[in-house]
């Protein structure tokens, strides 16, 4: 009995500090709470790359608080409303149901192309602008949705992009093309396909793998006997880094290039010495050579004790777009803010931000990364909104 | 030529993989007529041990074979432990309830499994340390490293040796009164929950080796390693005649080399209109004929259907 009683205290002076806690921060506020939805992987296999972009945004989201906004006269403060799509796209669908049920005003999401796509629809029927942050497919905009948004260079750019590279600088002449099955795999693949074949080089092989595999011999094997200069991935670092190791041991004398899902520190990590010489076309400015880059680099690693991993600062720029977009509209109305975010224009952290009729990020800078010496380096910068191929 | 070399050893590396996490799924199935699919977890958890014991080991300058050694002392008892201990809390209450009870728990145990290896090891994937040496061997253009020659030969060897225990010894013995009727052997004086448990720590020790092996070879481990292997495993066992100790090596083989034939040259050969995206498909294809010609697998004998 006397064990219940005390629990029963313990509860009641729990409940009494929760509720201390939510005045203290209602009383702080003043003004109105604005609140801004955030989705990524935060868990799975791509988690460092969701965690990632939730600190940019979060960042992004205390500085303007900070600041002290000011929308249609009154003063505002942000909250940022963060989910968890684990990559996975019948979960993006819902977690964009959520956040459209908790009317945020807009949404910095998704990070996967196969995530990003299905919730579109959910932010569009809700009339919720979404800015992604990574999504690089290019059917993420050509739905035909007004809402739908995106601070990176897309696939038809990127995947061109590292063909220029590898035509103009590494003069190839035989290429194969491995793609993940994924969105984003198959789309930067073909977009890299399409520009090379454009360009006289021969497609030797085009193969198949998945998103969980860890087996890449046979096919592996199959190019070997084509002789290629240059192996084209599109995938991530997760398949990418046993890719590697893989083609070290049979014996490939081919490079590997892919995309920005690969040009992370993780793909040195798991492919060791195998990682040397990769090539990587990543969206945007090297972090370092960004407008904002190295002060930004610093907040970041002053806040969160980490570095940033890769698309932070494109998470950080939306939640400033979007600001924007509200200082103009004088209104946090999702409608109002929609129709000034198509105009906005301002220098941030990744370069000059600014979206054409489609909802595209307008002349997306890209760079080309290579590994040497265990690091990423880059090498080159290709202007990604100069020459896009034309889309299927 | 190269090529087909090259492929044919992709194959049979990769076929001895499936046979040898098949060996654990036939023993359990062949006794108990259960199957394990939280084998292929068991198999995860001997790859994550050791991983983490190497980690430990690292700095202390022992030479790599003594780290190696010291892992596999702690990796091998371990999941046999695990195997013991699922046996006893998950599948000896339902030992003879309707057959679908135990088959769910089992799919229940593999999720625990997976999500406990999160909980203490996160849900990245790990790089993993060349433990056995992996400079390939050129032979005749086609290249094999060490590392694989050890998982061909190892796993030829652990069937070789389980065909003895089971035809051999004591405990063998045991083992086939048990899975003929376990009434009939308790009877005899055969203690029926000692043969089980024991079936259970072998194959488990076994998984726990696989793991290693295949980690190695690739390179890289993460929670969700075993269940596509337990998954293939289990089709390779199937395929071979599920319960037949020797089927199991045969059905991993030839599945690997369907796999590692049918993704290297099917798309060659049609012209590009199947890719190697199909590799699973074909892999399945195969299993569904040789089930509907021969529905007790190909070296599987037609036994009457246990109550």
């Amino acid at each position: 009995m006397k064990q219940r009683s005390s629990f029963l205290l313990f509860s009641a002076a729990l409940a009494l500090i929760v509720a201390g806690c939510g005045k203290q921060e209602a009383a702080s506020t003043g003004g109105d709470t604005i609140k801004i939805g955030m989705a990524a992987p935060l868990t799975g296999t791509q988690s460092h790359i969701g965690q990632d972009i939730k600190n940019g945004t979060l960042l992004g989201v205390e500085e303007l608080n900070a600041q002290g906004i000011e929308i249609g006269g009154k003063k505002v403060k942000f909250e940022l409303m963060a989910e968890d799509d684990e990559a996975n796209p019948a979960k993006a669908t819902t977690v964009a149901q959520k956040l459209a049920d908790a009317k945020v005003v807009a949404v910095v999401g998704h990070f996967n192309s196969g995530c990003s796509i299905p919730a579109s629809k959910v932010y569009a029927d809700a009339g919720i602008p979404q800015i992604s942050p990574g999504s690089t497919n290019p059917r993420y905009t050509q739905q035909g949705y007004a809402t739908t948004f995106r601070v990176v260079a897309n696939d038809d750019q990127q995947g061109p992009a590292g063909a220029t590279y590898a035509i103009n600088s590494l003069k190839v002449k035989k290429v194969a093309v491995i793609d993940d099955s994924t969105s984003y795999g198959q789309g930067l693949a073909s977009a890299f396909e399409r520009t090379v074949k454009a360009a006289g080089v021969e497609v030797v092989a085009v193969e198949h793998t998945t998103d969980k595999d860890t087996d890449f011999a046979a096919i592996l094997t199959n190019i070997k006997s084509k002789n290629p200069d240059l192996i084209f991935f599109g995938g991530i670092d997760t398949q990418g880094g046993p890719m590697l190791k893989q083609i070290q041991s049979l014996g490939l004398s081919a490079k590997l290039m892919g995309g920005d899902g690969i040009q992370t520190p993780n793909l040195v990590h798991l492919a060791g010495d195998a990682a040397e010489g990769t090539i990587a076309s990543i969206p945007g400015l090297p972090k370092d050579k960004m407008p904002g880059g190295t002060a930004f680099l610093d907040k970041f690693k002053k806040r969160f004790g980490v570095e940033v991993e890769l698309f932070a600062p494109m998470g950080y720029d939306a939640v400033f777009a979007l600001a924007e977009a509200m200082k103009k509209a004088g209104s946090t109305e999702s409608a109002k803010v929609l129709a000034e975010l198509k105009k906005v224009q301002f220098n941030g952290v990744t370069g000059p931000v600014a979206f054409d009729d489609k909802g595209d990020l307008k002349n997306g800078p890209i760079t080309i990364n290579v590994v040497k010496g265990g690091k990423w380096v880059p090498v080159e910068t290709i202007n990604g909104g100069a020459n896009p191929a034309p889309a299927k | 030529m190269e090529t087909l070399l090259q492929q044919l050893i992709n194959g049979i590396v990769l076929g001895s993989v499936y046979a040898l996490v098949a060996l654990g799924y036939t023993m359990v199935y062949g006794i108990l007529g259960l199957i394990n699919f939280a084998h292929g977890e068991v198999v995860m958890v001997g790859a994550m041990v050791t991983l983490a014991v190497i980690k430990l080991l690292a700095g202390s300058g022992l030479p790599l074979a003594v780290q190696l050694l010291i892992a596999l002392g702690v990796a091998i008892p371990a999941c046999m432990a695990l195997g013991a201990t699922i046996e006893r809390v998950a599948y000896r209450p339902l030992r003879n309830a309707p057959r679908l009870a135990p088959l769910i728990t089992a799919i229940g145990v593999s999720i625990v499994l997976q999500y406990l290896v999160v909980l203490i090891w996160g849900r990245g994937y790990h790089p993993y340390p060349e433990l056995l040496p992996t400079t390939p061997i050129d032979i005749a253009g086609a290249r094999i490293s060490p590392a694989q020659i050890i998982i061909v030969v190892f796993s030829a060897l652990m069937m070789g040796a389980l065909l003895w225990l089971v035809h051999h010894t004591r405990l063998g013995r045991a083992m086939r009164a048990t899975a003929e009727n376990p009434a009939v052997a308790r009877l005899m004086g055969v203690n029926v929950n000692h043969v089980i448990t024991m079936t259970f720590v072998i194959g488990s020790g076994l998984g726990a080796i696989a793991g290693i092996l295949v980690s190695v070879n690739y390179s890289v481990a993460h929670y969700q390693m075993g269940f596509m292997l337990g998954l293939k495993a289990f089709t390779a066992a199937v395929l071979g005649g599920i319960g037949n100790l020797a089927g199991a090596m045969v059905g991993g083989l030839l599945l690997g080399l369907i796999e590692a034939l049918g993704s290297g040259y099917v798309g060659d050969l049609t012209g590009g209109v199947f890719g190697s995206n199909y590799r699973d498909v074909f892999a399945f294809i195969v299993l569904i004929v040789v089930l509907i010609f021969r529905p007790s697998g190909l070296l599987g004998e037609r036994v009457a259907e246990r109550a």
